[in-house]
């Protein structure tokens, strides 16, 4: 008996927990349905009907001279590219690390990994500078040649710990059959170590589309503007007076990264532990 | 016969490359936008570099600054540390209380770690500060429903004193990525472990002070320098929810920085105030991994008794 209330309490607790995680994202959600006078003036939690106004006027308000579907299709414009590069260029030097010797390996993987303990603050104004010099601010490179160039040492260690869990005969089977070494990258280990690019994916989709900070300094002209910089915008325009607006325009911004985590969920919190085993 | 082994000569020699071509992505990254950038904000500290023109050599006087006259980097550096030193245990703390209560075979276990995880990927994008700054306005959800309870409304954002550990609320919110990394190590402590511990009596608290504690200490560590380092750089929550303010009550060293070099164009001197951060953080780290072998359980070194 004892052990049963034990259990209910418990579960009453965990329920309790989710229930005020989700809290705000839910009542987000339904403010979107909501009138401005209504999400200031009453306390109900649910919306008295259902209207769509606040998306309509809030896709084409957006800020200022853009429509929300202009910053929305600005941020894939970032995304997609960033992210597609991001998983060739960590393929590439995580199967570079973890099957080839060669001359200042040990150094050059220590450097790798001391990365991921230096700071981006630190690298921030001279990167700005530099990419200010090639005449890229206000582009989309400073976000797509840093992506070829496999700038998270974090995914391509992750990505290099699940290539070395491939046992290396099949190479050597592969090698006999005439494989190359980029051959047994293409049709070996690139389709062995699927469920480690798949979490490379959604990480940096994730990563791209929620990014604030490096859109606030490469990205000055809002045309240009994604999604996070169009939102921003749209605050500091629209005021307090059109609340619903901005809250039904954040649910659309959130969207994307929810049926993200809807359709790999299961990849994703694997990729977590594993790279949080590794560490 | 001398061609053929100049040929095996040149092949062999060329697969002593092959690695390297295929690092040559992340070396050319390495050197273009890590090495040379982390080499030239340490020079840029040492000038008065402005944007235009090129940078004078102005020796200590950036940091002379920053230690002697500017109030604003005492503040920043004092309150950054204060929301580091609420965030990052309340989150630990929290995301591993919850992992242990996943950990006690709870049904629907992937439902909860999935409802838990959700606020992580969402944490850290413009609409959730723009949704924390709406429920936490004066007039917002969070003042109206302690109204119910006749609670005042409280200035969770307008005060000076409770708008940091606002801030904070948004960090443990997303306390889901380190509880997924603490479930998986707790599912790593053997269960044999727990049943000998039983058979001789300890009990559930006893259990956990010296099994489960000692031994998933790695990940506590691992966790633990992860969150410091973002906590330390903690920007959007602060620029978007508060702006610094109410009074520069939550002026994040960040803030600082971001203001000295996008809004004033002083590379120089935030380049200087990014490598006292940086100092800081190395500070930190250091201690934690230099106090490590005091309090950190490795299993292989373990063995050896």
């Amino acid at each position: 008996m004892k052990r049963k209330i034990r259990r209910f309490l418990m579960y009453s607790f965990l329920i309790l927990v989710g229930v005020v995680l989700l809290y705000p994202l839910v009542w987000m959600f339904l403010a979107t349905f909501k009138t401005n006078a209504e999400i200031f003036g009453s306390s109900k939690f649910l919306p008295t009907q259902i209207r769509f106004d606040a998306y309509i006027e809030g896709w084409k308000n957006g800020g200022g001279a853009y429509s929300m579907g202009h910053f929305l299709a600005n941020t894939f414009r970032i995304v997609i590219p960033a992210v597609f590069l991001t998983v060739i260029s960590t393929t590439l030097v995580g199967y570079g690390f973890s099957r080839f010797d060669f001359p200042l390996k040990g150094i050059l993987f220590a450097m790798m990994l001391s990365t991921l303990m230096l700071p981006g603050t630190v690298t921030m104004i001279p990167k700005y500078l530099v990419f200010n010099k090639l005449g890229w601010l206000d582009t989309y490179l400073p976000f797509i040649v840093p992506a070829a160039l496999g700038n998270s040492a974090f995914l391509i260690y992750m990505v290099m710990q699940f290539i070395r869990g491939i046992p290396r005969e099949l190479d050597e089977s592969a090698k006999l059959d005439g494989c190359g070494s980029f051959g047994i990258l293409i049709y070996l280990i690139v389709p062995l170590a699927k469920p480690a690019l798949v979490s490379v994916v959604i990480f940096q989709s994730l990563f791209h589309w929620n990014d604030y900070f490096n859109s606030l300094l490469y990205i000055n002209s809002s045309k240009k503007f994604p999604i996070s910089l169009g939102l921003r915008l749209m605050l500091d325009s629209a005021g307090n007076n059109s609340w619903d607006q901005i809250m039904a325009m954040s649910v659309v911004a959130i969207l994307p990264c929810l049926l993200l985590f809807a359709v790999a969920q299961k990849s994703f919190v694997e990729g977590v532990s594993t790279v949080g085993l590794k560490g | 016969m001398k061609d053929k082994k100049f040929n095996k000569f040149n092949r062999k020699s060329l697969r002593h490359y092959e690695g390297l071509f295929y690092i040559a992505p992340w070396l050319v990254g390495f050197l273009l936008l890590q090495l040379y950038p982390f080499m030239a904000s340490l020079y840029y500290s040492f000038t008065d570099f402005a944007m235009v023109g090129t940078p004078k050599w102005v020796g200590l006087a950036n940091f002379v600054t920053i230690f002697t006259r500017d109030r604003d980097v005492w503040n920043s550096l004092k309150v950054t540390l204060i929301y580091v030193l609420i965030a990052v245990p309340l989150k630990l703390a929290f995301a591993l209380f919850i992992a242990m209560l996943l950990n006690l075979k709870v049904k629907g276990i992937g439902i909860f770690r999935t409802v838990y995880y959700l606020p992580s990927i969402l944490g850290g994008s413009v609409a959730i500060a723009v949704l924390w700054r709406f429920l936490f306005s004066r007039d917002g959800t969070i003042n109206s429903m302690l109204s119910w309870f006749g609670i005042g409304p409280v200035g969770w954002l307008s005060s000076p004193k409770l708008a940091l550990f606002t801030l904070s609320l948004l960090a443990v919110w997303q306390f889901g990525s380190s509880m997924v990394v603490f479930l998986s190590a707790l599912k790593n402590v053997p269960a044999e472990l727990y049943e000998s511990a039983r058979v001789d009596g300890a009990t559930s608290v006893r259990c956990f002070w010296t099994i489960t504690i000692p031994l998933i200490t790695p990940t506590i560590l691992f966790n633990m320098v992860m969150q410091l380092v973002s906590a330390f750089q903690e920007f959007t929550g602060a620029f978007v929810i508060t702006g610094g303010g109410p009074m520069k009550a939550t002026y994040l060293y960040i803030l600082k920085i971001y203001d000295e070099a996008f809004k004033y164009y002083k590379m120089g001197y935030a380049s200087a105030l990014s490598w006292i951060l940086f100092g800081i953080m190395m500070v930190f780290t250091l201690v934690i991994f230099r106090t490590s072998n005091l309090w950190v359980f490795y299993n292989d070194g373990g063995d050896s008794k």
